[in-house]
């Protein structure tokens, strides 16, 4: 690499075998890697309602904005409201022929829960409800006692770990695209309406989607570092 | 490209203007993916979320073709065997995932069959090339620039997810249409490979460590000479900002 960009006067170069201990803990601090490609920044306070981005790879490392625990907060609090009118209140509701039937989310998990279909019945179960619900749980226990000002509960770091590596398994938006599907699959055999759980689902998935637009990883995990709460 | 602000304050972009750009490995420290938290080489645990860290995965290519290679086995019962069985009028019928796209296309839903057929050939056939050629592309010479191949990645992440969409239909179907002796659809054994083919896909994707398509790229790491660029790094970030 740029021997060359050394700035003259600098003394602090140990021989090549010195154990890394020589780089302190303050100097780590003022480092970030990209998670994408592990190029070095230095960690500068960046501006709200701005990105800044990995100077190799392009991909955003911070994009803190304004009031985003509040508002991630909040909007987790009002997803989990509406998760549960979204799995009890009916889904949808079929007629054909004289009979009648009313879905709700919650029926159509425990309708795989026969024989060979039970393993079908847990995986949707926990992609269209279980996950989202832990994630959002997850969510507003890192953050709440931020957001009063308080050191993080116990365990936040390894809840905020949680709630990071379960997004790509949280599926509620795609399963509204699902749901799309089936109407027009049935459309031709019967008659079918939707219930409030429909919209209260619709609503969850643009509130989660928003939710995600404000939330910035590395300022979370910056907060959290702060507390002594380990 | 960087949205117009300025990213750095003036004496480190400065500074990284006249530098080569300095991973983390090769400036012999050890980055979390996860928090972006710095530590020493040799750090097994991150302190900042305390998860495991590694400069490099060492196992990552082979969990990926592992996971792929599971994905692809049971992505063949998907398409074989029935995903629907409906009976109208004791009328039985099986219909496979080409089944269902051709009885949309005859339907006239023109729109819904394509996402049916996206979500469930297109996307899953694509993702596996698109896997395999990112595993392979890291140990060997590319036609796509590092750029192209983390794009490519980011893409094969983002969408993977949505090939649950037949999942779903099938679910939603089968929980819905229970009209006695009318109409009654169940799920056949084809949507449980088709997820597990999905969720093995998506894990395979998971495994993928980003950093080993920027590394193929660069130049290797200078073995330990860390020191220099440790402290050409450190040098610039005492420059006191204004």
């Amino acid at each position: 690499m740029s021997r060359s960009a050394l700035p003259t006067g600098q003394t602090e170069q140990t021989s090549a075998s010195a154990p890394r201990a020589d780089i302190g803990a303050d100097m780590l601090k003022t480092l970030v890697a990209c998670p994408q490609c592990d190029t070095l920044h230095s960690a500068v306070a960046v501006d709200l309602d701005t990105r800044a981005r990995c100077k190799r790879c392009h991909a955003v490392l911070l994009a803190p904005r304004r009031d985003a625990f509040t508002k991630i907060t909040v909007l987790a609090i009002t997803s989990s409201i509406m998760m549960v009118a979204a799995v009890f209140f009916p889904f949808l509701t079929l007629e054909a022929g004289g009979f009648r039937n009313a879905t709700s989310v919650f029926d159509a998990v425990l309708a795989f829960s026969s024989g060979l279909m039970i393993p079908l019945s847990v995986a949707v179960a926990g992609l269209i409800i279980l996950i989202p619900f832990t994630r959002l749980l997850a969510i507003i226990y890192t953050l709440w006692p931020l957001l009063k000002g308080r050191p993080p509960y116990a365990h936040a770091r390894a809840m905020f770990r949680l709630a990071e590596g379960l997004r790509p398994w949280s599926m509620a938006e795609i399963f509204i695209v699902g749901v799309t599907v089936a109407l027009v699959k049935v459309a031709g055999l019967a008659s079918v309406s939707l219930g409030p759980a429909f919209w209260a689902f619709v609503g969850l998935v643009l509130v989660t989607a928003l939710q995600d637009s404000f939330m910035c990883r590395l300022t979370v995990w910056k907060a959290l570092d702060q507390g002594p709460s380990r | 490209m960087t949205s117009g602000t300025p990213v750095f304050d003036a004496p480190v972009s400065e500074a990284l203007a006249h530098t080569t750009l300095v991973t983390a490995r090769n400036a012999g420290l050890v980055a979390c993916h996860r928090c972006g938290q710095v530590h020493a080489a040799g750090t097994q645990t991150c302190r900042r979320c305390a998860g495991p860290i590694s400069s490099r995965d060492p196992h990552s290519l082979q969990r990926v073709w592992a996971w792929l290679i599971a994905g692809i086995i049971v992505y063949i019962p998907a398409n074989t065997y029935p995903m629907l069985l409906t009976s109208t009028l004791g009328d039985q019928q099986e219909s496979t995932i080409m089944g269902g796209f051709v009885d949309l296309m005859h339907h006239g839903s023109y729109a819904v069959a394509l996402i049916v057929f996206f979500a469930s050939v297109v996307i899953p056939m694509s993702k596996f090339a698109a896997i395999g050629y990112l595993a392979y592309s890291v140990r060997s010479r590319s036609a796509l620039d590092p750029h192209q191949r983390h794009r490519l990645y980011e893409v094969v992440e983002f969408i993977g997810r949505w090939s649950m969409i037949d999942v779903f239909v099938v679910a939603i179907l089968s929980a819905l249409v229970q009209l006695g002796s009318v109409a009654t659809i169940n799920p056949g054994i084809a949507a449980v490979s088709f997820a597990l083919s999905v969720a093995f896909t998506m894990l395979s994707a998971q495994s993928i460590d980003p950093r080993l398509i920027w590394d193929a790229s660069s130049p290797p790491a200078p073995p330990f000479s860390h020191d220099a660029t440790v402290s050409s790094v450190s040098a610039s970030l005492k420059d006191p900002s204004p």
